[in-house]
């Protein structure tokens, strides 16, 4: 049953996604970057490439501004126009008490801070590059994250469902036109959208778009829908950009061992605090 | 008690790091010449290895290591002084072992995971991973190497087992597992990813990929360093050779540090097998290099490489520290109330 009603909710925000899509579709006069976009030999968009989102997202995926005056100059929070679509997001009243609560202590309770996997989409407009590896002919894409060496496979046209859940989602893949349509679901409750205290239930279901803009730039569209936690689906929107450094690469930020200490610390011999 | 027992699994963890670090034999200090390789797998003329899109050896899917052949010819039992096994023996290998996992702890002894933890592998016709020397064996540590051993036994010796998380294997901390190429007693699963100008090998255990640019490009700068080590590649025919240096100073493979320079060869030679062989060549550590083939099997039995996140559910680490600082406090009471002789 509960299924069920899942699959009306996917099938009806997908609609709504879709019509949104025909919508914006610009024309051919409009769009040079259908023809200039780069192709693999079956015809797809090449999304191959580092990319990296290159906004203050995840400080707070709303309207924001800073300081935070305990992280001085260097550290501190940009203020940003948020990437959310109306800049409101449908929180429960209940679920809306837990995200202050998460905001007011976020510098211990971020799940970031302990370099836990990230989750999606915060993966995706972290301040660290991400690579998309993709083959053709159906073949499983896989996206490498630099923050805490997450990753991913996308598993393409697939049916196959998750044997229980993840933390960085079990992600199926398909193709619609121009765009990457990525289905994400089986998330555990644990990961959270920013360091706002933006949070979701174990519920949630997400589903990424990911379209060539130009071909340095792709525009990622991001449906969310946990029906435990807002009262309707809602969406984020951002430009991607590609890392263009000769020999770019991502390096290692496996931050297991910069948290330990914080995590640890107290249960030393001789204990440090 | 049930503290008790976590300790000692913490410690354990600990004797098995310390023994892999430092069981390789002592010996010889010249560094022999370079070996050549002995063991290089052909592909069959009558098969012609599948091509990607873009013309490259087609690599990708999903592949596991498991056997229960050992890295190094054992030096005493069945296996001691011989190269080569019957299918026969070969299955009455992987049986025994298993059998082994399987049989009930000792008294007082918690136990660990048995066979159902087990990747299903499959023994080979050979009694060592290693192919090169041919004894079978992991080369004598240099000088350089063996005072080094001594000095980190040493200074181990003077802490407890779980004094700090510094005390702790970085695989038990889940920092990382490093490259891994012997794969591991479960999740020896890897997923190979290609791309126009890269292949990336996916290895399921605490989620590491190398992504491997084959454009010939530089290695990073010399003073980055990588727990998974710098990997480039390139094509020798149909095989996808992978050279990688810049590995993190705490990197060990059975004593190498970061001079380690590892080459790798992955050549697919029928539709379910990938020939898998490296070299380790670290100067400072082996007096020689040496070289290990394994054959990784296409997964076939329908599980999919799936998310492996260990640091997140990390409560052993916990467990072992307030096991620790318990047996401490329970020694300083006992002592308190021992009676002065």
């Amino acid at each position: 049953m509960r299924k069920w009603s899942k699959a009306a909710i996917v099938i009806g925000s997908m609609a709504a996604v879709v019509s949104a899509f025909t919508v914006r579709a610009p024309t051919t006069a409009q769009a040079p970057s259908a023809a200039r976009t780069a192709r693999m030999a079956d015809g797809k968009p090449n999304l191959n490439g580092i990319w990296e989102a290159n906004n203050s997202a995840n400080w707070d995926i709303q309207a924001h501004q800073g300081p935070i005056i305990a992280l001085g100059a260097a550290f501190s929070m940009p203020g940003g126009l948020g990437v959310v679509e109306g800049n409101d997001i449908p929180y429960r009243p209940e679920a809306l008490a837990k995200k202050r609560e998460n905001a007011a202590h976020w510098m211990t309770a971020d799940p970031e801070i302990k370099c836990y996997l990230p989750g999606i989409p915060r993966a995706t407009y972290m301040p660290y590059p991400f690579q998309i590896v993709q083959a053709t002919g159906g073949a499983d894409l896989f996206i490498a994250y630099e923050f805490a060496s997450a990753s991913r496979i996308i598993r393409m046209n697939s049916k196959e469902e998750s044997p229980t859940d993840t933390w960085m989602g079990w992600s199926r893949g398909h193709w619609e036109g121009e765009t990457l349509v990525i289905d994400v679901t089986s998330f555990t409750d644990q990961t959270w959208f920013d360091r706002a205290g933006n949070y979701h239930s174990d519920a949630l279901h997400v589903v990424e778009r990911y379209t060539p803009m130009t071909p340095d730039a792709l525009r990622y569209d991001v449906t969310i829908e946990d029906p435990k936690v807002f009262m309707r689906p809602w969406k984020m929107s951002m430009p991607l950009y590609r890392r263009l450094e000769k020999d770019a690469q991502l390096v290692e930020y496996k931050c297991v061992e910069f948290v330990e200490e914080l995590m640890y610390g107290h249960l030393r011999k001789q204990p440090s605090r | 008690m049930r503290i008790g027992l976590l300790i000692s699994i913490g410690s354990l963890v600990i004797v098995i790091a310390l023994t892999s670090m430092t069981e390789a034999p002592v010996a010889g200090q010249t560094r022999a010449s370079q070996p050549k390789n002995v063991t290089r797998t052909t592909v069959p003329k009558n098969w012609t290895p599948p091509r990607t899109s873009w013309g490259d050896p087609d690599l990708q899917g999903q592949w596991n290591s498991q056997t229960s052949t050992p890295l190094e010819r054992p030096l005493t039992g069945p296996l001691a002084g011989k190269e080569a096994l019957s299918e026969e023996e070969a299955q009455n290998l992987e049986e025994e072992n298993r059998k082994s996992i399987d049989s009930a702890p000792r008294e007082g002894d918690p136990g660990t995971y048995n066979a159902f933890w087990r990747d299903r592998g499959k023994a080979l016709t050979r009694t060592s991973l290693i192919v090169d020397p041919p004894d079978g064996r992991v080369p004598p540590l240099t000088t350089e190497a063996q005072q080094r051993v001594a000095g980190e036994r040493a200074e181990r010796s003077k802490r407890g087992p779980a004094d700090t998380y510094e005390d702790i294997s970085p695989w038990t901390r889940c920092i990382s597992r490093g490259w891994n190429g012997i794969g591991s007693f479960y999740s020896s699963n890897y997923q190979i990813f290609q791309a126009p100008g890269y292949v990336v090998v996916f290895q399921e255990l605490i989620h590491e990929s190398r992504i491997i640019p084959l454009d010939g490009r530089p290695h990073l700068p010399q003073n980055v360093k990588q727990w998974m080590g710098d990997s480039r590649g390139h094509w020798d025919g149909n095989t996808l050779v992978v050279e990688t240096t810049n590995f993190d100073p705490r990197t060990n493979f059975r004593g190498s540090r970061d001079t380690l320079h590892l080459i790798e060869r992955y050549t697919r030679v029928d539709p379910n097998t990938i020939d898998y062989e490296f070299t380790v060549d670290d100067p400072k550590t082996f007096t020689r290099r040496f070289t290990v083939s394994r054959p990784m099997r296409r997964e076939t039995d329908g599980i999919s490489v799936f998310e492996y996140a260990c640091h997140e559910g990390n409560y052993a680490l916990t467990n072992i520290f307030l096991g620790a600082r318990a047996d401490e406090k329970a020694a300083a009471e006992a002592s308190k109330t021992r009676p002065q002789p």
